[in-house]
């Protein structure tokens, strides 16, 4: 006696899976709704001139070249901080901390430390750094400031790298009368490069989208000259199109403008996004 | 020898770096928390009338001092007696430095305004309920009125607060509640809209996708997570906030509402990301004792799943909860940012995060509103912190058997 398959419990099992799936695909939906809607209305703007030359009239013609550069070179130095800290905290808490108690303590303060607000990182930046230490709103205040918003993300991917080696990799290395440093060094951390590059890639994703913590430390909203020192103030790309998109006397002017600068943000997440899948992929077979 | 001993000098060197290195990240906490009260709580120690500025009264008059709110309801013309501020029943006559100056030529002022402290003290003894707000450089020892202490803003006052008026005059509104209240109003909003989606893509993932289709989903998912928030915030403000307006037929379409929709995208991927990882947890035996018994792979996961991952459902809730507290620049752009208590979701709403980065940039280093600001960077700080715990606890809960 078998039933009909779309009777009683199974009929149930189908409809709610039939909507499940419908719903996962409407939010990848909104995704591709986001990215299409702002690529298709903008497209039109992205061409070589406005990849490299100022912005002219107001902000209604020319380019956003100062603003890519500006990401280019807070990407750069919030990399500078995050990047050496973050690596040798992984290393630390995955290969020489003894006292589990405090690998806990790091890493439930690492997981606090990723879980703060951006603008908070703002306001803790300015009076850090560009007040206390004197910076004043710079690219080197900016870049702190970035670095440790990314410290959290690359500390973590890090300690995940480390602990995906297999504890014969040491031994071996140990028992051919390796130092513990020289086997991290010739023998874990080649090991676990990918992975930790993996790390570094996706918070360079990060860092170039964030606007509130360079609000107050380092972003301009129009300079005529591009940065030469790391004291100067730089413009960037999410505050400029946060500022083109918000304020100015003629919004609709601007608008062409705003798509570009959007077109360029979630072009930069998507390679990045993308570089380290495929580098993810790569090198886990 | 030798050699070997700089060695193990150099691998002592590397490990304390190591070590310091590790305690970064409890550091930056600390120096964070630090840094945010101490700069904020100078507020609570400034003088709630603008600076160089004092309030005088009739010498006749009885009141020892005003609060901030009190001063603003005056000068706004809403408190008309001093009765309705403990005094004696005479009319309040609020008297602004403008008011006096058009009353006398230039020629009684004097060029420099050599004659205005006497003119001030004069129109203060004339009137028994007057009140002035005067520069503190015109009351000379001539003068026939009597200055009001100066009142320090105090807790109550900050976190009990209705209204957010940073730049009112004579006396600022440090009202922190519609903030707070805006902020949670978006948030919860937000969630209840993120849930269901939430939930119904991981349950899809965890549990019914094939592997092919889960490889395909999870980068997608994980982009969305990665699209900054300003570009939310640009989305919400072409597409978003135009569609509420006509929808609802609102004169504008930056609300509550508008802030809502685009945090519930912006929360979407740590809701999935967590409530799958708890599903995964799920282990293989319950679910084919389960399936042994004749339930159907839905009545597994309602019945096995779900409540063996509740304590990790929960845990995402509460994450997803943090990620809209904190969200600045999307918030900001979408919500119109009208300092009220909020009402209803088709109304405008400011959220913590939203006034810090609007206000900040305008506010003089080391003033009021400055400390004001940093100051609810502190209750933003305490907020997510104890959210992160919070959800941190929630996950470690003991698991339904």
């Amino acid at each position: 006696m078998q039933k009909n398959k779309f009777t009683g419990k199974r009929a149930n099992q189908a409809i709610f899976f039939s909507l499940f799936r419908l719903m996962s695909y409407l939010v990848v939906g909104i995704l591709f709704c986001i990215i299409g809607f702002i690529v298709i209305r903008g497209i039109g703007v992205i061409n070589w001139e406005f990849l490299t030359s100022a912005p002219k009239d107001g902000m209604t013609k020319g380019g956003i070249f100062p603003a890519i550069i500006g990401t280019f070179y807070l990407v750069i130095g919030s990399m500078l901080v995050a990047f050496p800290i973050g690596v040798m905290s992984g290393i630390y808490m995955n290969e020489y901390a003894t006292n589990k108690h405090i690998v806990r303590v790091i890493r439930v303060m690492t997981n606090n430390l990723g879980g703060i607000p951006s603008i908070v990182f703002g306001l803790f930046g300015m009076s850090l750094f560009v007040n206390k230490l004197h910076f004043g709103d710079s690219l080197l205040a900016g870049s702190f400031t970035l670095g440790l918003l990314a410290l959290p993300l690359i500390i973590r991917v890090t300690e995940e790298a480390l602990k995906a080696i297999p504890d014969t990799y040491r031994q071996g290395s140990l028992a051919l009368g390796a130092t513990k440093l020289t086997t991290i060094r010739r023998v874990i951390l080649p090991a676990a490069f990918p992975n930790v590059m993996t790390g570094l890639i996706l918070s360079i994703g990060r860092v170039s989208g964030e606007t509130a913590p360079i609000l107050f430390t380092a972003a301009a909203y129009f300079l005529p000259h591009l940065p030469t020192s790391v004291f100067d103030q730089v413009m960037a790309l999410p505050y400029h199109l946060y500022v083109i998109a918000t304020s100015g006397t003629d919004l609709e002017a601007t608008r062409p403008m705003a798509y570009g600068t959007a077109i360029v943000l979630i072009a930069i997440v998507l390679i990045m996004n993308l570089l380290a899948n495929l580098l993810r992929r790569r090198f886990s077979k | 020898m030798f050699n070997k001993k700089r060695n193990r000098f150099g691998e002592t060197l590397i490990e304390w770096t190591l070590r310091l290195s590790g305690g970064t990240t409890t550091l930056v906490i600390v120096l964070i928390s630090i840094f945010l009260f101490t700069e904020g709580w100078g507020l609570f120690k400034s003088s709630t009338v603008e600076k160089g500025y004092v309030l005088c009264v009739n010498r006749s008059n009885k009141i020892q001092n005003l609060t901030p709110k009190q001063v603003k309801e005056i000068f706004d013309g809403n408190i008309t007696s001093w009765k309705q501020v403990g005094g004696d029943d005479i009319p309040i006559e609020p008297l602004r430095m403008d008011d006096i100056a058009s009353q006398y030529t230039e020629e009684e002022i004097g060029a420099n305004f050599e004659h205005l402290p006497q003119k001030l003290s004069e129109a203060i003894a004339a009137k028994p309920g007057a009140l002035a707000f005067f520069p503190e450089q015109f009351i000379n020892i001539n003068f026939q009125g009597r200055v009001l202490p100066a009142e320090t803003i105090t807790l109550k006052e900050y976190f009990g607060g209705k209204e957010w008026f940073p730049t009112a005059t004579p006396a600022a509104q440090f009202g922190v509640l519609p903030l707070i209240l805006g902020t949670l109003w978006v948030s919860i909003a937000a969630i209840l809209i993120a849930l269901p989606f939430g939930m119904a893509v991981a349950i899809y993932l965890a549990e019914i996708a094939s592997n092919r289709v889960r490889k395909i989903l999870k980068p997608l998912i994980e982009l969305l997570a990665g699209i900054p928030s300003v570009v939310y915030g640009f989305f919400g403000l072409i597409v978003i906030v135009p569609l509420i307006r006509s929808i609802f037929h609102l004169p504008v379409g930056e609300t509550a509402l508008a802030g809502a929709i685009v945090l519930a995208i912006m929360a979407l991927p740590t809701i999935i990301t967590v409530a799958e990882d708890a599903m995964r947890t799920t282990p293989l035996a319950m679910k084919e004792s389960s399936l042994a018994l004749g339930a159907t792979h839905w009545q597994t996961i309602y019945r096995v799943v779900i409540p063996y991952a509740s304590s990790g459902i929960m845990a995402a809730i509460v994450l997803g909860i943090g990620r809209a507290i904190g969200e600045t620049m999307a918030v900001l752009m979408v919500t119109g940012n009208a300092a009220v208590i909020p009402h209803s979701l088709t109304e405008p709403v400011r959220t913590i995060p939203a006034t810090i980065a609007a206000e900040l940039g305008e506010s003089a280093m080391g003033s009021v509103q400055y400390q004001a600001l940093f100051m609810l960077g502190a209750i933003l700080f305490v907020l997510t912190l104890g959210i992160s715990i919070w959800a941190e606890i929630i996950r470690k809960e003991p698991k339904v058997q």
